[in-house]
């Protein structure tokens, strides 16, 4: 049932309401509202009681495995959320005055220099609000730079086939022309093809590392190399650092400019679809560019840095000063593990990503690059099974769900056919990767003798399989009441 | 070890299994070169308690009471129940709602968002949300250029409108072969000068931006603004408070046939201040325009029993499946925002939000009469106003702002900066929070700076 359903013309029953407030006289009737919206009109417990029912039909990474795929749905540690909602931190207003704000502005200064620290980078802007938001200052930061040298030719930005679509979004965004690199057969950037891509006209490329295949690139500093020796730059997508935090930086594998995205790699909840932050990080080549503000230090003191303080700048990228309620938890998380903490996390993640690749693969699973070490995800293809057997993908998507298990990431990337892509993290423990392998070996089984039952699935849920055809075709975006 | 749940006897198992002897043969296939033993300059981690403490060290210590600032973030009294309810796992450790039939609270949640959002704003579809306000007017303006099919590429866009969105619009516009022309503000009034439309070219303009209170609070003649847009074949752009839309006018119903966008910042339903984020921006437009809106959009269906349930719908406009041709490179909305702003305005209802809007409006214009009676403080702009308004002072504005922080009061956003011929202003906000009391106070604390000599001397 819908909240509008549970409705009830009149009701009004929250502590919030007081009765005496007089109606407005000072503002003429041209720029009022004539008659209320029709919201719904609920007591509080029915509000408090439907959204609870409701939350209770989502899969989370408190309830569920989520081993989804370049998402790192790892934990939301507790005191992250606590700590960045004190009361303090909750009630401050974006321009409240700085001389109050100290301790404020040295959290989000400290979380600017561990950032630089994790990434290599030596300047680093934490306004932008997601990744993709992280991309796109990143490569307007790109263009930005050849601008300044004059250098008006180099239009065209290098995206391998395997990046996420956000890639080719961006730059396209910032105006440049997208050419696909092809990737080889081992899953590495195909060298060749990429020296003949790169020439006067190359701004730069792109790149994931390890790639959304699942693999590290291994040709990385040639990669480099050729890109420089072209005169483009090197953007990297920070989204899957977890593999490697800790462990190797992108600022020294040569890159000049980057995101993060503290939503993955930072442990702040993904919100059932945000809030995010992608900060972008850039070298000294780059950094005179970051988006603005940022917090620096003049005299001893914390304060913002804006346009005039960076007149270089590409410039703003939201209201305020970026999503500063994720960054605080961020920030709480780093300062909660520290530095042997970080290498941890790239550590576990790899071996939690290794050991279910193994598991699976023995299990008879086709694993899309098995010559080749999983980082902090992997990609098994079932098209074997698909051939054979006729279950696809999406359907041990759904069949997973019966078990109590988030489906991993499915058909990306695109490179690889009915593919899972999957990503345990670091805070999964062994015996629930033994669950999920469980699970697995249940379902192969099932694909080979009983594949109807998972082509149906899921069983379990409220609902089953949704049309989504129909959904396109005659929209239903909002609610319409029968008696309207 | 914090987090990372593996005993000693699981790491021996599991490397075993994947026939390595250590955890660092895990990474060979990455040259050694590359390879750091330790992120040197980061200190060690600390404890939870630890932690705790040292982050209650660094909160401010902020009195009730005492925020008069809004200039786009705005304090309401948000309902206990919604933070509650928002911080679920089940919401706040959730993944977009890719996987639909493990997300239907998510997704039905959204649903009812969207309806509750074309119902405030007068219009036929709402979006799942966008990052935030300055951002939404961004695609927006996008959004109607596309519209045009890049046959008009001039956005209008009023000096009323926030100045720190004009610039995020900068950045995003400029590199993309769309210019931004600037509309003048009346000195008088604080609304869009409408003679200014006579020195422009009025061909080729594909939006009019209308903001509703614009940036001085001050309202604006939408329902003129509105027919303007439509005379020049313009797209037209509604910037809306949501809250004070329980009040105003609906973008649905200004001018003679309403607006083509609506778009906003989402922050005074339901979201703290929070030094600036996260919130979200929300976007409805008309239903003609459905295809080119960018972000999610959550549709209504069923499964093959006939079973109601909601999908992500008209993905293919989204960046994962269309690349670079996608309306847009938006990957997130602000889905835990928007969870909170459905849940207090379902508490509150329009009844309820009419009266914080009400109030606010109340307290506002209160204050307003009593600073006019202090010397040396002018009320600048005559037209109505929602819940904030401008007064310049015969006084340097910083050093009025410095000792009013000193005495404990966050006074208003001065303007010069971004309105150098406004020396001396402030935009001064009050809403339902602040009480008789406060609003004394306030107008205590700047009488006594404005007639003390000594204090201002510094």
């Amino acid at each position: 049932m819908l909240t509008f359903e549970k409705s009830a013309k009149g009701r009004v029953a929250g502590a919030f309401v007081r009765a005496d407030v007089p109606e407005i006289t000072d503002i003429p009737a041209q720029f009022l509202r004539k008659e209320l919206p029709a919201l719904p009109e609920l007591s509080e417990l029915q509000v408090v009681r439907h959204y609870t029912r409701l939350s209770r039909k989502n899969f989370s990474i408190d309830t569920h495995f989520y081993p989804l795929g370049s998402c790192t749905m790892k934990y939301n540690p507790r005191a992250a959320h606590k700590l960045a909602s004190l009361p303090g931190f909750l009630n401050r207003h974006p321009y409240m005055d700085e001389k109050l704000s100290q301790g404020y502005l040295s959290c989000i200064y400290d979380l600017q220099e561990i950032l630089k620290q994790v990434t290599g980078m030596t300047g680093i802007s934490l306004t932008t609000m997601a990744g993709a938001q992280g991309e796109y200052a990143g490569v307007a930061m790109i263009a930005a730079y050849h601008a300044a040298k004059g250098d008006s030719e180099r239009t065209e930005m290098l995206v391998p086939d395997a990046a996420h679509g956000t890639n080719p979004a961006s730059a396209y965004m910032c105006g440049f022309t997208v050419k696909e690199i092809p990737t080889n057969e081992e899953g590495d950037v195909d060298i060749e093809a990429l020296r003949a891509a790169v020439g006067p006209k190359t701004a730069g490329i792109m790149l994931t590392n390890p790639s959304t295949l699942g693999v590290f690139e291994r040709q990385i500093q040639q990669i480099a190399k050729i890109v420089h020796e072209a005169g483009g730059l090197l953007y990297y997508d920070g989204a899957n650092l977890n593999a490697i935090l800790g462990k190797v930086r992108p600022g020294d594998m040569g890159f000049d400019v980057m995101h993060l995205n503290l939503h993955k790699t930072f442990a702040t909840p993904h919100g059932g679809g945000g809030p995010g932050a992608g900060p972008v990080a850039a070298n000294d080549r780059l950094k005179a560019f970051l988006p603005v503000p940022m917090v620096g230090k003049k005299d001893g003191e914390y304060c913002w840095l804006n346009e005039n303080d960076r007149p270089e700048s590409i410039g703003r990228f939201g209201g305020f000063m970026g999503n500063a309620g994720v960054l605080m938890r961020a920030y709480i998380y780093s300062v909660m593990l520290g530095k042997e903490g970080m290498k941890r996390v790239g550590e576990f993640a790899t071996l939690n990503a290794n050991y279910l690749m193994k598991r699976l693969q023995k299990l008879g699973y086709t694993i899309a690059f098995s010559q080749r070490r999983a980082t902090h995800e992997f990609i098994i293809t079932l098209k074997p099974l698909t051939q054979k057997y006729g279950v696809t993908a999406l359907d041990v998507a759904k069949r997973l769900l019966d078990y109590g298990f988030h489906s991993p990431t499915i058909y990306f990337p695109l490179l690889v056919p009915e593919c899972l892509l999957i990503e345990p993290t670091e805070t999964e423990s062994k015996q629930e990767l033994d669950r999920f392998v469980e699970a697995m070996a249940s379902i192969l089984d099932e694909i080979k003798q009983t594949p109807e039952l998972v082509k149906t699935a899921p069983h379990t849920r409220k609902v089953g399989r949704l049309d989504e055809v129909k959904a396109a075709k005659e929209l239903d975006l909002a609610w319409q009441d029968k008696m309207n | 070890m914090p987090f990372i749940p593996h005993t000693d006897e699981d790491i021996a198992a599991m490397l075993a299994e994947i026939d390595v002897n250590d955890i660092q043969q895990l990474f060979d296939e990455i040259p050694k070169n590359l390879q750091i033993d330790e992120l040197k300059k980061i200190p060690s981690g600390m404890s939870e308690f630890e932690t705790t403490r040292f982050m209650l060290e660094k909160a401010p210590n902020i009195s009730p009471g005492s925020c008069f600032i809004g200039a786009g973030a705005y304090e309401h009294h948000i309902p206990a129940a919604v933070w509650d309810i928002v911080g679920r796992g089940e919401y706040y450790s959730a993944y977009t709602p890719y996987q639909a039939e493990a997300s239907q609270g998510t997704l039905q949640l959204i649903y009812e968002y969207q309806t509750i959002m074309t119902r405030l704003l007068g219009l036929d579809v709402s979006n799942a949300s966008m990052y935030d306000g300055a951002t939404a007017l961004v695609e927006a303006v996008l959004m109607a250029v596309r519209i045009k099919r890049g046959k008009a590429n001039r956005v209008l866009v009023p000096q009323s409108l926030n100045p720190i969105h004009r610039k995020v619009l900068r950045t995003f516009l400029a590199r993309q072969n769309i210019s931004l022309e600037e509309i003048a503000y009346s000195r008088e009034t604080g609304q869009v000068d409408h003679t200014a439309f006579d020195k422009i070219d009025t061909q080729s303009v594909a939006a009019l931006i209308i903001p509703q209170p614009n940036f001085f609070g001050v309202l604006e003649d939408v329902d003129a603004l509105t027919n303007k847009a439509k005379s020049m074949d313009a797209i037209s752009i509604a910037y809306v408070n949501p809250l004070a839309m329980s009040l105003l006018k609906e973008p649905g119903a200004w001018g003679d046939d309403g607006v083509d966008i609506a778009c906003g910042e989402g922050q005074p339903l339901g979201v703290p201040l929070a030094s600036g984020g996260p919130y979200f921006g929300f976007m409805c437009c008309r239903k003609q325009h459905v295809r080119q809106m960018p972000g999610r959009i959550v549709g209504r269906t069923h499964d093959k029993d006939g079973q109601q349930g909601f999908v992500l719908t008209l993905q293919a406009r989204e960046q994962h499946i269309r690349r670079s041709k996608a309306t847009s490179n938006i990957c997130t909305n602000q889905g835990l925002m928007v969870t909170a702003a459905t849940i207090y305005m379902s508490i509150l209802g329009a009844a309820g939000m009419r009266q914080a809007a009400t109030l606010s409006h109340q307290k506002s214009i209160d204050l307003q009469n009593q600073l006019q009676n202090i010397p040396g403080v002018d009320v600048v702009f005559t037209s109505p106003k929602f819940h904030e308004f401008v007064v310049c002072f015969n006084k340097p504005v910083a050093t009025v702002l410095r000792q009013m922080s000193d005495a404990g009061l966050q006074a208003g956003y001065s303007l010069q900066e971004h309105y150098p011929e406004l020396k001396n202003c402030l935009l001064v906000c009050v809403t339902e929070t602040k009480t008789k009391k406060d609003i004394e106070n306030y107008v205590q604390v700047l009488t006594h700076i404005l007639t003390s000599e000594e204090s201002i001397a510094c």
